[in-house]
């Protein structure tokens, strides 16, 4: 019998054969670059050359089809290569201005709208869900989709007052990270328990360990051994279920959205900030998610109207006060706005600073 | 005979407005009656619309994996098979992409054509921690497919407790605010853990992440346990006459309210003759004035990195932003990075030895104290690490005389070059 194949434990392969070859021979010597164009970007090196970038969005859950039409467009006009960002955005390079247009032309013929660049609203970072996750409590791929059509003009131009980032996250374990905006799942009741499966499936102190309230004990239930939960404890965060998916933490009608603002991973100007809750029980409600579309759109388009250049969401609220904010986007300001968790008094306001 | 399209009526509504729509291209992929993976694709419509009506996820996860990996497959198997047989299994492999995401058409056509052959055809580009996420293999394909991906020259990325998949902004491919090789440092700090990452068993998982400047744009800050982010020690540069032209053509007006009443730390000041003036000693490097303007300014010339550990989300105690504890390391030489390399493997280490099981590297600092981890590590303390000092008096300070004369040593001793 033929020897078993090893792998070769090559780790992550050289970008080099791969990368366009303007960039390549200016690499670490690049010298300014500014935006002929929403969704276009101009670098110019310190040897004078230049290298335009056309960047497109997809829909990041891609077919063979449609990465075989993104291969065809990057022949035709972009010499061949392509890099994707962060967020999921392609993204073409040229090393000639006449590329540009013809570029920018077929790619949007084909259905990839061309954007995301400086101060615009750039593609969600993007979850797996129903697709392919084992504890989701909602889909990615649909919520982006019903968002992104919404924000498609904001996508393909730069009117906002700095750029955009928004996450979607389908568990309260928040897998989308920081977000100007992020649309999360929030659970509201404790999980319902399948007593008869726990003791066959879960490894009892781990889940208990897990639990960030402490409020999961273990318990013979029905003469069987399994976990308990003290409801008044729970705060239905979900982080029992993926050890023990006896306990369920999904519901149809009790799990719904919640909308957080002015999280920012950067260091630019402020240090980065974590997002705030700002609306809650949103119905999770696909296909389209209008309920959680439309908050969102009012929270952008106050932004949009009252932040400065280069605010981001979270400055921008910084400056103008969450008594404003809840003004501006017509929200409710709750007791579950008001933070309990560890560390939450550096939360509150300590002062006489007032907004009225 | 061929399959049936499942109905999805849900699920089409999602195939009109102007953003690509992933369900036409999973339409696509089931309709594509002359490929192995249609009648898969047809059965895995199927269970998400089933997920769209019910509101609830169907997939379980299981063991799989390749010989001689313990990560790397994450296996998904379906609740309700019965009814979809054809997706009962639909496994991802994570593949971990060239550093900085950089491709030729003709490497995207290979790894498509792999993947027609082993697999649904369908692509995520990229996942949230930076893989190639083929999604949809069953579990006797799963060994050949990694086989040919292997063969073509890429790798399993991470999963579980384990180090995982990195990603970087562009960088010095693209950027001329880079402050060092972001995908020279990725390939050396995760290359030097493929054991961890291929063979998981560390407390949990550890995520290197790299951006060149402070505005990150690889997320590092919070979305990794150790984020290296590009800086610089000496004054920025500055082009005057760009300075000059720049307020030529937007004004005054511009200049002040959009790039120096930015500055957080009140370090820029516009002169009567409209050139720039530059308090370094004040600048905190966090790039909005070099963003505004950058036809003329520049990170300094003196460039390195600062080190954040402990990033992470909200799983167990909240979410915690990466704190700094190496403030600069100048990243230039070989040995410059190899003292970077050398820096992570202590901290890998130190958490290998004290985190808890399922603790990130964060929560350990959090529980021990940020202190305890610098000796662990070996690190000196700098008042760059804190906001401010502590404000509380619940302190036992009888050693304060030998602290205070080490940071009195510390001082006294030339300045290193490379820390």
């Amino acid at each position: 019998m033929a020897e078993p194949r090893r792998p070769i434990e090559s780790g992550v392969p050289d970008p080099f054969p791969f990368m366009h070859p303007v960039l390549k021979r200016n690499y670490g010597q690049w010298s300014w670059h500014d935006r002929p164009r929403p969704g276009v970007l101009r670098h110019v090196a310190d040897s004078g050359e230049s290298v335009w970038t056309v960047k497109a969005g997809t829909q990041r859950q891609l077919d063979v089809f449609t990465v075989r039409t993104l291969c065809e467009i990057a022949d035709a006009f972009a010499e061949g290569h392509v890099r994707f960002t962060t967020r999921s955005n392609i993204e073409f390079m040229v090393s000639s201005e006449q590329q540009v247009t013809p570029l920018v032309e077929r790619l949007e013929a084909a259905g990839f709208p061309v954007g995301g660049t400086g101060n615009s609203v750039s593609m969600i970072s993007h979850t797996q869900g129903w697709l392919h996750c084992d504890i989701p409590g909602t889909d990615a791929s649909g919520v982006v989709k019903s968002l992104m059509d919404a924000m498609h003009h904001e996508f393909t131009h730069e009117e906002m007052p700095n750029r955009v980032k928004i996450t979607t996250s389908c568990c309260q374990i928040n897998c989308g990270g920081q977000g100007d905006i992020a649309i999360n799942i929030q659970h509201t009741k404790p999980p319902v328990i399948n007593h008869d499966l726990v003791a066959g499936v879960c490894e009892r102190p781990a889940v208990v360990a897990r639990c960030p309230v402490a409020a999961i004990r273990p318990a013979m239930v029905n003469g069987k051994p399994s976990l308990e939960v003290d409801e008044k404890k729970c705060v239905c965060c979900g982080a029992c279920y993926p050890p023990c998916p006896p306990m369920q933490i999904n519901d149809p009608v009790h799990s719904k959205l919640a909308i957080w603002v002015g999280g920012k991973h950067s260091s630019t100007r402020t240090k980065p900030t974590f997002h705030k809750l700002v609306a809650a029980g949103i119905p999770n409600n696909p296909p389209r998610w209008p309920e959680a579309t439309e908050i969102v759109l009012k929270i952008l388009g106050a932004y949009k109207d009252g932040g400065k250049p280069w605010e981001r969401v979270g400055e921008w609220i910084e400056r103008i006060g969450w008594p404003r904010f809840f003004e501006v986007t017509d929200l409710p300001f709750t007791k579950y706005h008001v933070d309990n968790w560890r560390g939450s008094r550096s939360s509150l306001n300590a002062s006489a600073q007032l907004r009225f | 005979m061929a399959k049936d399209m499942p109905k999805t009526p849900m699920l089409d509504q999602l195939e009109s407005g102007p953003w690509p729509s992933f369900v036409s291209g999973l339409k696509r992929l089931a309709e594509a009656e002359n490929k192995p993976y249609a009648p898969m694709m047809k059965d895995l419509l199927g269970q998400l619309e089933r997920s769209y009506e019910t509101r609830k996820g169907y997939w379980k996860g299981g063991t799989i994996g390749v010989l001689g990996y313990g990560a790397g497959v994450i296996p998904r198997f379906s609740e309700i098979a019965g009814e979809f047989p054809a997706s009962a299994e639909f496994h991802t492999l994570r593949i971990m992409p060239p550093a900085g995401m950089h491709y030729t058409t003709d490497i995207l056509r290979q790894i498509c054509d792999v993947w027609e052959k082993h697999g649904s055809g369908l692509i995520a580009l990229h996942g949230q921690s930076g893989d190639i996420m083929l999604q949809g293999c069953k579990s006797e394909n799963v060994q050949p497919c990694f086989d040919e991906l292997n063969a073509l020259g890429f790798d399993l990325g991470g999963a579980g407790a384990g180090v995982r998949t990195s990603i970087s902004c562009i960088g010095a491919a693209r950027c001329e605010h880079s402050c060092f090789d972001e995908a020279k440092a990725l390939r050396l700090l995760v290359n030097a853990f493929l054991d961890e990452m291929h063979r998981p068993s560390l407390p949990y998982k550890f995520k290197f992440k790299f951006s060149g400047c402070a505005n990150d744009c690889a997320n590092a800050t919070q979305r990794s346990d150790f984020a290296v982010l590009g800086t610089w020690r000496d004054d920025m540069q500055v082009d005057q006459d760009a300075v000059k032209q720049y307020v030529a053509e937007h004004g005054r007006k511009w200049m002040i309210d959009q790039v120096l009443t930015f500055c957080p730390t009140n370090a820029l000041s516009l002169n009567d003759d409209d050139t720039l003036e530059v308090d370094n000693r004040s600048c905190v490097r966090c790039m909005h004035c070099i963003n505004v303007m950058t036809k003329a300014l520049k990170p300094g010339n003196e460039r390195g990195v600062t080190v954040l550990i402990g990033g992470k989300r909200t799983l167990k105690i909240g979410d915690l932003m990466g704190t700094v504890a190496v403030p600069f390391l100048r990243l230039e030489t070989v040995e410059d990075y190899e003292k970077l390399l050398g820096i992570a493997q202590r901290v890998m280490e130190f958490f290998v030895e004290n985190a808890l099981e399922h603790e990130r590297t964060g929560e350990m600092i959090e529980r021990i104290g940020l202190v305890n981890f610098l000796e662990g590590i070996g690190v000196e303390l700098d008042p760059n690490m804190v906001n401010h000092p502590r404000t509380n008096s619940y302190v036992r300070t009888d050693g304060w005389d030998e602290e205070a004369a080490k940071w009195r040593a510390r001082k006294a001793a030339p300045r290193p070059a490379a820390e």
